[in-house]
């Protein structure tokens, strides 16, 4: 990112932030859209909702075997309204790297590069209703069959589910 | 035949020359000598044929679905299987989970950072300690402080004697399930023990809300260095024991040797973690990888399987509580001196002492344990080795009192993945061995 020599071409575009190791430079750099920044000293890409698949097939070429974990978070005035977010490790280069991709419900599914994506995309679209295209078996996996709505957005109220036998005359 | 009548027992051979060898069981002798010697010594038992051969000629009329759970003893809590049957052998399982659901995460969204343990804890209620850490952890790495040493090899200590404890009810329970019963009493017997010095450390036996933000709650109570060397011996004594009475026992091994299967690709792709991926040969532990809490320190190996099979994985549990009180005691050699939490004012309550003196002190004493403290703006993913695999917190704060978000990584859903996988095209009977040796929690699964 320092030497901007050697691209003059594209010197404008150049000005965004890649990982100085090779690993994640080789990873990222294809991808134009792309962009790379460290929360709290860990790796973070952010990639739009449409490159997510491509983007897991080259990062599991590239030493990621293990997806460990695929959650949302809801930020509720934002467009696009959600964060997808992905956690990968790489047994071989011992590192993880986090993706984040922001969307208002559709996302390409991870299933098909990593099959352990199935259970975490399964809890995401139950919990937030985003629908993972392509998944295999995209049904409610904690909630009931039945459940309206999804527990975990924000405009989702913490109340109360009227119980049976409550409204019944009181004993004393 | 007349002359039977009256005749209960008689020598094979003398019998009179007109006696009917249809209804003795004379013709079923004549009938072996026509049999071919291999047939003769399958039915004598001498031969064992492979029950897993894939059988066409199977009609649909066999094929059924069985319902498993999830009220069914051997799942551990509420887990409900799906299984097709072709016979005995079972062609497709599907877990079906949610039944413990209690929203744990948008609880988590409610309580303040302080009070988010509390919470975190009854997940995974076999490994309350190491569910607190990862969360304190997760909040300390958005803060950015650091604890001092002596609460960080306390929670060493404590979390490796609470893997201790729960891989004791892993092999209990696997014992139990297969049918080695007294396997059950005894592992429950030692983890009791545990169990009360965990009861004299933080005041309760499971959901301790012990590890906390900032630190522990409390310091080490008076005499824990004689209950930690009591522990050590007995585990160390009585595991070999129980290891001795299982590992060539032959009915325990045949019940577990080449059981629920599954090879290191599988585990990697159906993001599998812990024991269950170790024991298929990956050496992957996050204290090695990823170290936390100074958890480098401390010498232990990492014990490995080679086949992935029930049988392995019971074998790496057994080893890893060996190696855990390895590490429980040179923890509780080299437990340093100092403070039990940071120092940091902003995280920790004022000492006892300051609140009488100090009308600033009750106020900022009250303020901490009623709105709790405001942690930074960011997003982290922490995680630890719990005793069933990657235990990740997912912390997202905007600043405020409360976590934005709070994801919980189960490692008890994602192994989950493993059954149908471990469990396709094996018998209905291994089914609860399988489970056994995956040791899900259900509230780490459902949370």
């Amino acid at each position: 990112m320092t030497d901007q020599s050697q691209t003059p071409a594209v010197a404008a575009e150049e000005t965004r932030l890649l990982p100085s190791d090779e690993i994640l430079k080789g990873l990222i750099e294809p991808f134009a859209d792309a962009s790379w920044a460290t929360s709290a000293g860990q790796d973070v890409v952010t990639l739009p909702a449409d490159q997510l698949r491509a983007f897991g097939e080259s990062a599991l070429q590239g030493g990621f075997e293990l997806l460990s974990d695929v959650t949302a978070v809801d930020w509720l005035s934002r467009q696009p309204r959600f964060d997808v977010v992905v956690n990968l490790v790489s047994l071989q280069h011992r590192r993880r790297l986090r993706i984040i991709v922001q969307t208002d419900s559709d996302i390409p599914s991870l299933v098909t590069v990593w099959p352990g994506a199935n259970y975490a995309e399964r809890e995401a679209f139950d919990m937030f209703g985003i629908n993972f295209v392509d998944h295999p078996d995209l049904t409610r996996i904690l909630m009931p069959d039945e459940w309206e709505g999804y527990p975990l957005r924000k405009d989702f109220a913490v109340g109360s589910v009227p119980v049976q036998f409550k409204a019944s005359h009181k004993v004393r | 035949m007349t002359k039977s009548k009256d005749v209960d027992l008689w020598i094979s051979g003398t019998e009179e020359p007109d006696w009917d060898t249809s209804t003795t069981d004379e013709g079923s002798q004549e009938m072996a000598s026509t049999e071919t010697d291999y047939r003769l010594r399958e039915q004598l038992g001498s031969v064992v044929t492979d029950d897993y051969v894939f059988d066409d000629e199977i009609s649909d009329d066999e094929r059924m679905i069985v319902n498993m759970g999830p009220q069914h003893p051997s799942t551990h809590g509420v887990l409900r299987l799906q299984i097709e049957l072709e016979g005995e052998i079972i062609r497709r399982t599907k877990p079906v989970i949610g039944y413990l659901h209690t929203g744990m995460e948008k609880t988590g969204e409610e309580l303040t950072f302080m009070q988010g343990p509390t919470n975190v804890t009854r997940m995974d209620y076999l490994a309350s300690f190491h569910n607190e850490h990862c969360y304190s952890m997760a909040v300390e790495r958005l803060l950015g402080i650091e604890v001092p040493p002596r609460a960080n090899t306390i929670r060493v200590l404590l979390t490796e004697l609470n893997r201790i404890s729960s891989h004791l009810v892993a092999m209990a329970t696997n014992g139990m399930d297969i049918g080695a019963v007294s396997i059950m009493t005894y592992g429950f017997r030692d983890r009791e023990q545990i169990l009360a010095f965990f009861e004299k450390t933080s005041g309760v036996r499971m959901n301790h809300n012990f590890i906390r933000p900032g630190g522990v709650a409390a310091d080490l109570p008076p005499g824990w260095r004689a209950d930690v060397k009591a522990i050590l011996e007995n585990i160390r004594r009585r595991v070999v024991d129980y290891d001795d009475m299982l590992k060539e026992n032959p009915i325990w091994n045949g019940r577990t040797r080449g059981v629920g299967v599954i090879t290191p690709e599988e585990c990697l792709a159906y993001s599998i973690t812990g024991p269950t991926l170790r024991s298929a040969g990956v050496d992957w532990d996050l204290r090695k990888v990823f170290p936390y809490a100074g958890i480098e320190q401390f010498e232990f190996e990492v014990p490995l399987g080679t086949r992935g099979d029930v049988y392995d994985r019971y074998r790496v549990r057994i080893e890893e509580i060996l190696q855990s009180a390895r590490i429980v005691e040179q923890a509780a050699e080299a437990m340093p001196k100092g403070d039990y939490r940071s120092d940091d004012r902003k995280v920790t309550p004022p000492p006892r002492m300051r609140i009488d003196e100090s009308m600033e002190a009750l106020i900022h004493h009250f303020k901490i344990f009623t709105e709790g403290f405001r942690v930074p703006a960011g997003e982290t993913y922490v995680a630890v080795e719990s005793p069933r695999g990657e235990l990740g917190c997912y912390l997202v704060s905007i600043g405020e009192g409360k976590p934005y978000r709070m994801h919980t990584r189960a490692p008890s859903f994602y192994n989950l993945q493993a059954l149908p996988i471990m469990m396709a095209d094996s018998l209905l009977a291994d089914t609860i061995a399988t489970i056994a040796s995956l040791d899900p929690v259900m509230g780490d699964v459902d949370r």
